[in-house]
């Protein structure tokens, strides 16, 4: 008995620990940027100005709109590729395919997750630049198109794992049921696996996302690097991401570059958030409906 | 079916598998115990252990002196990181580096901060000259170019975006946009073309391409035909075409060489740095020494630089 008690204070333990720990990140990175932030930090500027120019050295202006734009449009499209792509193949490993078939494609969906993100942006660099500028004569190859490509195959991975999970989790009963009223293979997976799976599905689909916002290295080597709002998906952008990592080096420990910079990765967390937040909103609330 | 001494455990694949038994576990410790014992030795007994970051146009030169040091002294070791001047001057200021490599000058307020944070002012060495070079694809017709013209295209307030206000056009470019190719912020490269072409007070205009190194702006050059980038004279391959400078209107157009940049004729020409917080002892003093010795300014002519003397 007293075995089972001391158990269940250790996993409980553990479970909040993910919850602790989530906010000590959260707070840290507060902190390091909270003396620019709450004297210095003009909101208005800082969440909608497109002007990020803070090496200037008459007119320091920390404007991160152009950097949010370039992580949104570059995570919006790996998305539009990562999701039928992962979620099909989800549902083709999961429900068409059996025995060898099945493990091996599992496994070679997991070997393109083992793909370290420097290599992804070495490939964009090297092999999709040149390609772009040849097959849609664009000016330059390193811009939302090749960063959205490779977040989308670097998302697809997380996707079809956790996808595959969720359609795994769904019980039997239900496919024999739905089979047994005639239902044909694929319409059992849209009405009946589909909204069965319906969060685990989401789960999928967040985490995907979740890589694609987090993404440094391949971003900031295949988006071209450049401050502005991207007119067409030729058009290079910079990320949040990629600001961070190419500035936080460059600068003095406590200065106001610093701070900037973690002012920008409470940004990022604020963003995820909202992302994960809403999301899970429309689940619930589309589970209330039923 | 004869019990065995092994539990045998089955997943919902149906696999199975065998839970570990005491002398997997034994044979687990022994390695990893060996690894641990064969990581913590050492081959030699006492080595001094230099360290050596910054610029990227250093880099490559930083780079070579270190390997030929250790040929010169093989109980010093020297360890090179790039990262921008920017960066190795933060950690000047850190702490954390000997010696910080850097292609522009120090800041009034870098001074400062070197000087309350570790106690001793900054020393600085001039190591070797370098020249910023224009750099464009090769099949851009165009012959020369004036500073004027390159704030125009790369500054804030510069109205230049198309290469037909510079007269040229050029094959391959779609719509005749020039695409600027510049630094990211930590480049020494990037402040020296901003204080030299733009002007301190002035900042580049948002939405060039910024590269991480000096190599990467001549490899991105290369590929695209509309763009126009800037690195150091050493980084010059056959892919691209330099672009001779003038001043302004009345100077000559100068071609970027070793010679012009040596006389100061080229427009775009600089010191290199290496600085250290206090004057450099012991090792780091012989080092530097050897660094200023023919020996080392060969390395830096053989790497495309021109020697400091």
């Amino acid at each position: 008995m007293a075995v089972e008690r001391a158990l269940e204070i250790v996993v409980r333990i553990c479970g909040y620990s993910a919850t602790f720990f989530v906010f000590s990140i959260f707070l840290f990175v507060l902190l390091s940027g909270s003396d620019f932030i709450v004297n210095r930090l003009n909101p208005g500027e800082f969440l909608l100005s497109t002007e990020w120019v803070p090496t200037s050295v008459t007119n320091k202006r920390y404007g991160t709109l152009a950097l949010t734009i370039g992580t949104l449009s570059v995570t919006s499209l790996a998305m539009l590729i990562a999701v039928p792509f992962g979620l099909g193949a989800a549902v083709f490993v999961s429900e068409f395919t059996a025995g060898r078939t099945k493990e091996l494609l599992k496994v070679v969906i997991e070997l393109l997750a083992a793909i370290p993100s420097v290599v992804w942006g070495f490939i964009g660099l090297v092999i999709m630049n040149p390609l772009i500028i040849e097959w849609l004569g664009a000016p330059i190859g390193l811009n939302v198109l090749n960063g959205g490509v490779l977040l989308g195959l670097m998302s697809v991975p997380i996707i079809v794992s956790i996808g595959e999970d969720a359609l795994k989790a769904v019980p039997d009963s239900y496919r024999e049921a739905s089979l047994a009223m005639g239902a044909t293979r694929w319409q059992t997976v849209v009405h009946v696996l589909f909204p069965a799976a319906r969060s685990g599905l989401l789960a999928a689909v967040l985490l995907g996302v979740g890589r694609a916002i987090g993404e440094t290295i391949a971003v900031l080597m295949a988006t071209g690097h450049s401050v502005q709002i991207p007119h067409s998906v030729l058009d290079s952008v910079r990320t949040l991401t990629a600001t961070i990592a190419s500035e936080l080096g460059e600068t003095a420990r406590g200065s106001d570059h610093y701070q900037a910079l973690f002012a920008i990765g409470v940004l990022l967390f604020t963003l995820t958030f909202v992302v994960n937040l809403s999301a899970d909103l429309i689940v619930r609330g589309a589970r209330g409906q039923r | 079916m004869t019990a065995t001494t092994q539990a045998v455990a089955l997943d919902s694949d149906g696999a199975a598998r065998r839970t570990a038994k005491r002398s997997d576990i034994a044979a687990a410790l022994a390695c990893t115990l060996l690894a641990l014992i064969a990581g913590c030795s050492r081959s030699e007994s006492s080595r001094t252990l230099i360290q050596n970051k910054g610029s990227d146009t250093l880099v490559n030169v930083a780079q070579a002196w270190a390997e030929n040091y250790r040929r010169v002294k093989p109980t010093v070791a020297i360890a090179v990181s790039g990262g921008g001047s920017g960066t190795g001057i933060a950690a000047l200021i850190n702490g954390t580096v000997d010696i910080a490599n850097s292609s522009r000058d120090i800041h009034a307020d870098e001074r400062e901060k070197i000087q309350s944070q570790t106690g001793k002012a900054v020393v600085e060495h001039k190591v070797a000259r370098d020249a910023i070079v224009v750099y464009v694809h090769k099949d851009n017709p165009i012959t020369q170019i004036k500073v004027s013209d390159l704030a125009c295209v790369y500054g804030e307030k510069g109205t230049c975006d198309s290469w037909s206000s510079l007269n040229v056009q050029v094959p391959g470019c779609a719509d005749q946009k020039i695409i600027r190719i510049s630094r990211q912020s930590n480049s020494g490269t990037y402040e020296y073309f901003r204080e030299a072409v733009l002007g301190k007070e002035s900042d580049f205009k948002l939405g060039s391409r910024d590269m991480q190194g000096s190599k990467d702006v001549v490899d991105l050059v290369s590929k695209t035909p509309c763009a126009i980038g800037y690195s150091g004279i050493g980084y010059a391959t056959h892919e691209v075409k330099t672009v001779c400078l003038s001043k302004d209107d009345a100077a000559p157009c100068v071609i970027p060489t070793i010679d012009s940049a040596k006389s100061g004729e080229y427009p775009l020409s600089r010191w290199l740095y290496m600085f250290t917080a206090g004057d450099a002892q012991g090792e780091v003093k012989a080092y530097l020494d050897w660094i200023l010795s023919a020996e080392g300014q060969k390395i830096v002519a053989d790497s495309g630089f021109i020697p400091s003397s």
